[in-house]
């Protein structure tokens, strides 16, 4: 008879004391980034889509045309080729492209580079109807690049 | 009676807990034969998420398999990172660094509680509570932000390499977690009074989906599940790998076999993580974080090779076979979901279906790591 | 003269229960995101004031599908069924000493049998669908109202033994003065008043279909229960009818236990004072809804028939008992 009784009123303040515990989270400030109103700035080693480097003497991208990251790759996003121009010491680079569609930014591509001519971007905001906005042209993007 | 009576007197239908619903965690179809409330049978088909990992591992090099571990168990994938890369280390002869490991305890550690806090929040989504979901994920978010700023990902993480880890860890790293695991262990006493103590919670899994230590040993279920049966079967205690040897822990272990046994148990575990995480950063040993003279194609000598670690919701292994080439000849995964799933189909039976629900809930169940 | 009165009464009666279903559910929302850390809607219109006129646009565009083989007649006029008891009910509820529509000396009788109404709706609306997930939930439907009419009525009862009357209006009326004088600190009828308060709260939970009771939705096992296969304006219906049911809830709650339109003070009485108290049972009713998990059906029916029965029962005894005593 009394198990009864104090196993009701037991009961009955563990609900009193969940509902207060709601109540003390009403009065405290939210949590949650009203995105795309605010945005978070990301973390330096945040992986977006990989991007070459540029050498600031020359203002051109450092890779070397070694294929060490065409060959590193899982999925087989990379593609590039390159060409040696007239009196220049080593190859450069004519064409890079990045099919991010099949892209699991795992970083092997820019762990195997040792010319350190790969990065990734801290590009996060990326969304568009069409599939072939997603076939990126690296080269282009880092000529272009102030 | 007559036989038509007495077919008439037992019918059953077939419900379908089909691979869309909210409560099965992905992909999982669950066939139900029910007599009114109660479940008389319960098929589980797996399979709709059957992405060949096993066959990819032998059509790649080991190196380019990495990103594949971080797809199966998805929310705690520095676990499977670490079953392949110690099994290939194993098979190839690599020592790693004391740092390395020390970093791979520590991140592997965060993940497990984060792995827990989110299956806290889903769990108690299935039994209707929707508010605990997002005070865990509140503090989930937190070490999130922590193995972003290491390994550049938040879920699928591709860290390990064979050999060490590919980033090092940095000031800023250590003293967020030390922030981090004074605010969670000053909120474990909030989830203990709002969830564990809470008697609508309490009568919905105490008593419920009685799972005994036998049941587990016949379908090797492991993790949390045979630990909530009295089993202290933790692969870290048992065949230590990796500097847990080095550590002060305890393994949770109760022996009600019921829901609420399997809960305390993964609440424990996430208390138990947090102290040696700390121990960790205490001892944390200076040095490379990377191995040297690792081959970039990596060509491991014949063998097979096993590697076991405990993952948040088990044991996972992982298999090598090697013929010497640059492939794999044949990779095993085991994985924890799929054996700690079997036991659903003789341990529902004759139970009402809501707490059914909640069994499959405590079992912890992520689907692509049970299709693999 | 009269009828034109009630005509204006019932329409804007219809706008009140409208308005309060649109609105419920936007706070609905909000409550919970602000419990959660989170702002919930803000897009729509000033912190999401304008999302229950998006939500109706969006059912009112939705097509009504009608399930293979569901019975066409059961199954489009359950939700019109649904929604009609919960407004008459609000016809003989009074506002204020001057605002009600129609006074009845049976008022609460009335009530109750019209509340019987709307289960008897979700009844044929889950079996007329021809789901076995609506069937299931249709019938714990049944089973779980009927385990909670008991001790919501032996309360009520209990309550028109202290008042000698149905009539909702001599109910608040016996109330006024302060809150001394409201039911649910007249320990002078009955020691276990503020207990028969929470028995009628938890009954009314129970009654409407809300958490922790809500094995009717339970999203998370039957996908929507009873309104599965329900689209569009249809699930709009039973929407709003949870809603309407609440509100009449919360006003007996207020009429019965708190004093109706009666200041805490006794200085100003008015509907003001009304609208407080049945707010703020809702807002109650919503809270407790986002901070508990849902019961077993088992645990609903043992709650009901071990628990809520014999404390009404010992309430509605010791309440006889006591006003013997005392008058």
């Amino acid at each position: 008879m009394i198990t009864y009784f104090k196993e009701i009123f037991n009961g009955l303040y563990t609900l009193f004391v969940g509902m207060k515990i709601t109540f003390v989270h009403l009065f405290r400030p939210n949590v949650t980034v009203h995105y795309p109103r605010q945005t978070l700035k990301m973390t330096p080693r945040y992986r977006g889509h990989i991007d070459l480097t540029r050498d600031e003497a020359t203002g051109k991208p450092k890779c070397v045309v070694c294929m060490a990251c065409q060959r590193a790759c899982p999925s087989g996003c990379i593609k590039l080729d390159g060409a040696k121009a007239e009196g220049a010491p080593r190859k450069s680079l004519t064409s890079y492209t990045l099919d991010f569609t099949t892209c699991s930014l795992c970083g092997l591509c820019v762990e195997s580079c040792s010319f350190d001519a790969l990065k990734f971007s801290k590009a996060y905001n990326l969304a568009s109807m069409k599939k072939d906005d997603f076939k990126m042209d690296l080269l282009k993007r880092v000529l272009e690049k102030k | 009676m007559s036989i038509e009576a007495q077919s008439v007197l037992n019918e059953t239908f077939v419900l379908n807990l089909g691979p869309q619903h909210p409560a099965t965690h992905g992909v999982l179809r669950i066939k139900l034969t029910m007599d009114g409330e109660y479940i008389m049978d319960a098929d589980p088909v797996i399979g709709y998420g059957h992405r060949m990992h096993e066959k990819m591992g032998e059509n790649r090099s080991y190196a380019k398999f990495l990103p594949n571990t971080g797809r199966m168990d998805y929310v705690a994938a520095l676990f499977n990172g670490h079953g392949y890369v110690g099994a290939v280390e194993r098979l190839a002869g690599i020592t790693v660094p004391e740092r390395a490991e020390y970093i791979r305890v520590i991140t592997s550690e965060l993940n497990r509680v984060s792995s827990h806090l989110l299956w806290l929040g889903a769990f108690l989504v299935d039994l209707g509570g929707f508010t605990p979901l997002l005070y865990c994920f509140d503090d989930r978010e937190q070490i999130l932000d922590l193995l972003e700023s290491v390994t550049g990902s938040r879920l699928t993480f591709c860290y390990y390499r064979f050999g060490g880890v590919s980033n090092d860890i940095d000031e800023d790293f250590v003293a967020g977690t030390r922030k981090f695991i004074t605010r969670l262990r000053s909120r474990m006493p909030m989830y203990d009074a709002f969830v564990t103590k809470n008697i609508i919670f309490r009568k919905r899994v105490e008593g419920i989906g009685h799972i005994s230590a036998e049941t587990c040993r016949k379908y090797g279920a492991t993790g949390p599940v045979i630990r909530g049966s009295g089993v202290a079967y933790d692969v870290r205690k048992v065949e230590p790998y990796s500097v847990y040897s080095k550590f002060n822990f305890d393994v949770p272990v109760f022996h009600e076999c019921d829901c609420m046994a399997r809960y305390k148990v993964r609440v424990e575990e996430m208390i138990q993580s947090m102290r040696i995480i700390e121990q960790a950063l205490d001892s944390l040993p200076t040095g490379p974080v990377m191995a040297e003279k690792v081959p970039r194609t990596l060509k491991p000598a014949k063998g097979d090779c096993y590697y076991n670690v405990e993952s948040a919701r088990g044991s996972f292994g992982v298999r090598v076979v090697s013929d010497g080439s640059e492939n794999a000849y044949r990779l095993k995964l085991r994985s924890p979901c799929f054996s700690n799933m079997s036991l659903f189909r003789e341990c529902s039976e004759g139970m009402l279906l809501p707490d059914a629900l909640a069994l499959l809930g405590s079992l912890d169940l992520v689907i692509p790591d049970i299709d693999r | 003269m009269e009828c034109l009165r009630l005509v204006l009464y019932v329409a804007g009666l219809l706008a009140f229960a409208t308005f309060n279903a649109a609105y419920l559910s936007l706070l609905e929302r909000k409550f919970p995101s602000w419990l959660q850390l989170r702002p919930g809607p803000i897009e729509v219109g000033p912190w999401g004031l304008l999302q229950p006129v998006a939500d109706g646009l969006k059912l009112l565009s939705k097509q009504i599908l009608t399930p293979q083989g569901a019975d066409l007649l059961l199954f489009k006029l359950a939700p019109v069924m649904v929604v009609v008891p919960g407004i008459l009910c609000l016809v003989t509820i009074p506002f204020s000493e001057t605002l009600v529509a129609r006074n009845f000396n049976l008022g609460l009788l009335m009530i109750f049998s019209f509340g019987a109404f709307g289960v008897f709706a979700v009844l044929l609306g889950g079996w007329a669908s021809n789901n076995k997930y609506s069937s299931i939930a249709a019938a714990r439907v049944v089973a779980q109202n009927i385990a909670y009419e008991i001790p919501m009525l032996l309360v009520v009862i209990s309550v028109v033994f202290v008042t000698r009357t149905f009539n909702l209006h001599s109910i608040v009326e016996q109330q006024t003065g302060g809150f001394w004088h409201w039911n649910v600190l007249n320990l002078k009828a009955s020691l276990m008043m503020p207990i028969a308060f929470l028995i009628y709260f938890i009954c009314m939970l129970a009654e409407t279909n809300r958490a922790p009771f809500d094995m009717v939705e339970a999203e998370s096992e039957l996908v929507a229960g009873a309104f599965t296969e329900y689209s569009g304006m249809g699930f709009g219906l039973f929407f709003i009818a949870e809603y309407v049911n609440i509100i009449v809830g919360c006003s007996i709650g207020t009429i019965l236990f708190l004093g109706g339109w009666d200041c805490p003070f006794g200085l100003l009485p008015g509907v003001h004072w009304f609208l407080i108290k049945m707010y703020a049972l809702c807002v109650a009713v919503i809270w407790v809804r986002w901070s508990f998990p849902r019961t077993q059906f088992y645990g609903l029916l043992n709650l009901s028939w071990k628990i809520l029965i014999p404390f009404a029962l010992v309430n509605l005894v010791l309440t006889a008992f006591m006003l013997k005593l005392f008058r």
